[in-house]
């Protein structure tokens, strides 16, 4: 049902309308001489706080290798599923690599599907997994927006940690009480 | 009205409460009937007990009874008899109940002597979970989240020993993770017979090994892989391939022989990773076969068959059906129309009860000679027995067969020599290695519904590709006559219908009748027409079977040997 809805009368400030028009002034004036914060992106990029949350990636140690073990338990704990592990041995010959059994064979993030919390990367007990700064991402296919590994790495590059993992395993087992 | 105890059963009392146990039974399994869990490693209830991990460590009291004269020593507080508290904990596993018997589990002390344990056990552990294959159904993880400290206070270094021994072509040994409980050593040497696990060295440096020159290669070696309570023995085949947690548990039955080993597919999204065995102890406790492990690879072989096809070219499924009822039916034009002769069945022993009734009817309608190939092979007498066929009993008791299968089809040949035969239906059976020559297969037309290519697929004018047993649902009956069902662990390969659809399909377009192709339509009739079946249905059919009346069958020349859980019938009527 329609009803009447009584209307206050201006006050007379009001209906002279200068008072609005000088506060407004006074905005513009303001921000004509306060210093300017638009950011010419993409030219210009904002500095980026620590404990940001960008794009997942996975870093390798300081000597170069790959800290991820394929525990999967990224792939468990993330909520969108948008990670993906195929787990895979390391084979036993190869020097470098020695006292690392398992490895990704392939390790895909769908970017269109990561809802970047941070879930893997508080979950990761190797500490490989990182959600790094990169933020900017776009892509023409699909396909193009699921990192692989090998993206992932190029992303990631080296954590300066100093955990040593694989150096303490061989350490062990070349000074310890080998059997 | 309160029933006495049986004269086997024996109270025992377990943190406070009265339960009846079985004489002899022992005090991890008489707290477990009272719901009670007593942490353990060593023990396993199908082994014998060794008693060396130290985990099931409890308080035991006995009623007090004076020395002299055995009289029962009462209380006078309570005006119970008195319990005699032992001053130091005993294991729970090498401990039998005894009348009146009482068990303590969760006192400061039995917490006390867990937690030391566990404290022990993880001084030389490495951390490896997170690469470790046993992580999400470990003894250790699960143990030390309940009794463990959460950090460890040793500052040593902890031991180094080889990570990566190949204990035989199937088993892998990390040493480190080795908790040494030997239920490896007395699983080979007590159930596979083939004593080449033990434990060299002394102290820390102890390391299970095999017999030197020899390895962990007996058919049941992966066995050790489920008994391990830690990731010390991982399968070769499933090491690193992907988490337990992730993977779907279903329920199936191990096709490679008659024994019907109860097993557990673990599959995720529709890839099977591994099979284990399920417990049932009627049939194969808990053990399987190495060889009935493997068997989840012919579902993503290459020699799939994935597209019916008509003459070798690819068609669709309804135009190989229709084909295949034309050519049964007569119209097909190598039987005359009408002709009742001329149709032969080869029924398979490895087909479901559901899909061997649903051949035996279409025989039926057809009039049509029933064959079954018969595949023999020595058993182990442990879980794999001569008879290779999965379901050769189910074939009898469906009525499909009155007799017990030959190995070659010679009756079939030689009707095919006398020109009486001129179309054979194939349930699954490659007829030329069944003993059929390419010659004679070339005389008549082949319809074929199986799951993998051979030669005869290769000949056949009719293919109608089928499931294997991990993509269906059905029952099996076993050597002992215990009808047992599995579940579809995976979905079917993409584009192959189920086994009971082509055949019902088949069944109705011969005007047989309107039967329907699931389980659930399928059942009542079962029931009905099947003496032995009748009131039995798929979905109430019990986990671990059910034993049918095999009285019809007692005189047949079964083939099967001795096995676990099963004696062959020496004469009518006798079986154990």
């Amino acid at each position: 049902m329609a009803y009447v809805v009584e209307r206050k009368p201006l006050t007379l400030a009001e209906r002279l309308y200068l008072p609005q028009i000088f506060a407004g002034l006074r905005i513009t004036l303001k921000h004509l001489f306060a210093p300017n914060v638009t950011l010419q992106y993409p030219e210009e990029r904002p500095a980026i706080p620590p404990g940001y949350r960008g794009v997942p990636t996975l870093v390798r140690d300081p000597h170069g290798r790959e800290k991820c073990v394929s525990c999967q338990l990224c792939e468990f704990v993330c909520p969108p599923k948008a990670i993906r592990i195929t787990p895979g041995a390391v084979p036993a010959d190869q020097p470098d690599r020695l006292h690392i059994e398992k490895a990704p064979q392939a390790f895909d993030i769908d970017m269109l599907r990561c809802i970047y919390c941070g879930l893997c990367q508080e979950v990761c007990p190797e500490e490989a997994i990182f959600l790094q700064n990169q933020y900017s991402l776009s892509g023409y296919t699909r396909a193009e927006l699921v990192n692989d590994k090998a993206r992932l790495y190029e992303l990631g590059g080296t954590l300066p940690d100093q955990h040593y993992k694989w150096d303490k395993k061989k350490g062990a087992a070349e000074h310890g009480n080998t059997h | 009205m309160i029933q006495p105890l049986p004269s086997d059963l024996i109270t025992v009392n377990v943190d406070g409460k009265d339960i009846a146990v079985p004489k002899g039974t022992n005090m991890i399994e008489a707290a477990r009937l009272a719901s009670v869990e007593v942490p353990h490693y060593c023990y396993h209830p199908k082994l014998t007990i060794s008693g060396n991990c130290r985990m099931c460590l409890v308080e035991m009291g006995l009623p007090a009874v004076d020395p002299a004269t055995k009289a029962p020593l009462m209380d006078p507080a309570t005006g119970k008899q008195k319990i005699n508290w032992m001053p130091r904990p005993t294991i729970a596993c090498a401990t039998n109940a005894s009348p009146g018997l009482h068990i303590r589990t969760n006192t400061a002390a039995v917490q006390d002597c867990r937690n030391s344990v566990t404290e022990f056990l993880l001084i030389n552990h490495p951390l490896d979970c997170p690469i470790c294959d046993q992580a999400g159904e470990c003894k250790l993880q699960e143990h030390s989240t309940a009794y463990g400290r959460g950090y460890s206070r040793f500052v040593e270094q902890k031991n180094v020993k080889p990570k990566r021994t190949q204990l035989g072509p199937r088993v892998t040994l990390d040493d480190e993770r080795c908790i040494l409980c030997s239920r490896c050593v007395r699983f080979s040497k007590e159930v596979a017979q083939d004593d080449v696990l033990g434990f060299i060295d002394r102290g820390s440096y102890s390391t299970l090994t095999c017999y030197p020159g020899k390895q962990l290669a007996n058919n049941y070696s992966l066995n050790t892989v489920d008994l391990c309570p830690v990731g010390a023995l991982t399968s070769t085949d499933f090491r690193f391939k992907m988490r337990v947690w992730f993977l779907k548990q279903t329920p199936s039955i191990d096709c490679e022989s008659s024994v019907g080993a109860n097993t557990e597919v673990w599959s995720r999204e529709g890839v099977i990773y591994r099979i284990t065995p399920r417990q049932n102890d009627a049939v194969n406790d808990t053990w399987m076969a190495d060889s009935g492990r493997v068997l989840y690879k012919a579902v993503q072989a290459a020699d799939r068959l994935s597209r019916a096809s008509l003459n070798g070219v690819p068609t669709t499924q309804e135009k190989a059906l229709q084909a295949a009822v034309d050519l049964l039916s007569g119209r097909g034009g190598r039987v005359a129309a009408g002709s009742v002769n001329g149709v032969a069945v080869v029924g398979s022993g490895s087909s479901t009860v559901e899909e061997q009734f649903l051949t035996r009817k279409i025989a039926d309608k057809l009039k049509a000679p029933v064959a079954l190939v018969s595949r023999v092979d020595t058993g182990d007498k442990i879980l794999v027995s001569a008879d290779r066929n999965p379901n050769t009993r189910g074939a009898l008791v469906t009525g499909l067969i009155c007799a017990l299968p030959e190995q070659k089809l010679s009756a079939l040949s030689a009707a095919i020599e006398a020109g009486q035969v001129q179309v054979i239906l194939s349930i699954g059976e490659d007829l030329i290695a069944a003993g059929l020559t390419a010659a004679q297969l070339a005389k008549v037309a082949v319809i074929y519904l199986g799951t993998h290519q051979n030669a005869t697929s290769t000949v056949a004018q009719v293919v109608i590709p089928t499931l294997t047993v991990f993509e269906k649902a059905g029952t099996l009956v076993n050597q002992q006559f215990r009808l047992q069902k599995f579940v579809r662990a995976v979905p079917g390969l993409g584009g192959v219908s189920d086994d009971l659809v082509s055949l019902s399909h088949l069944l109705n377009a011969l005007g047989g009748s309107t039967l329907g192709s699931t389980l659930g339509a399928l059942w009542p009739v079962i029931a009905a027409e099947v003496k032995v079946l009748a009131h039995t249905t798929y979905d109430t059919l019990p986990s671990t079977g059910l034993l049918l009346d095999s009285a019809t069958w007692a005189g047949l020349p079964f083939i099967e040997g001795e096995t676990l859980h099963f004696k062959p019938v020496t004469a009518v009527g006798v079986k154990s």
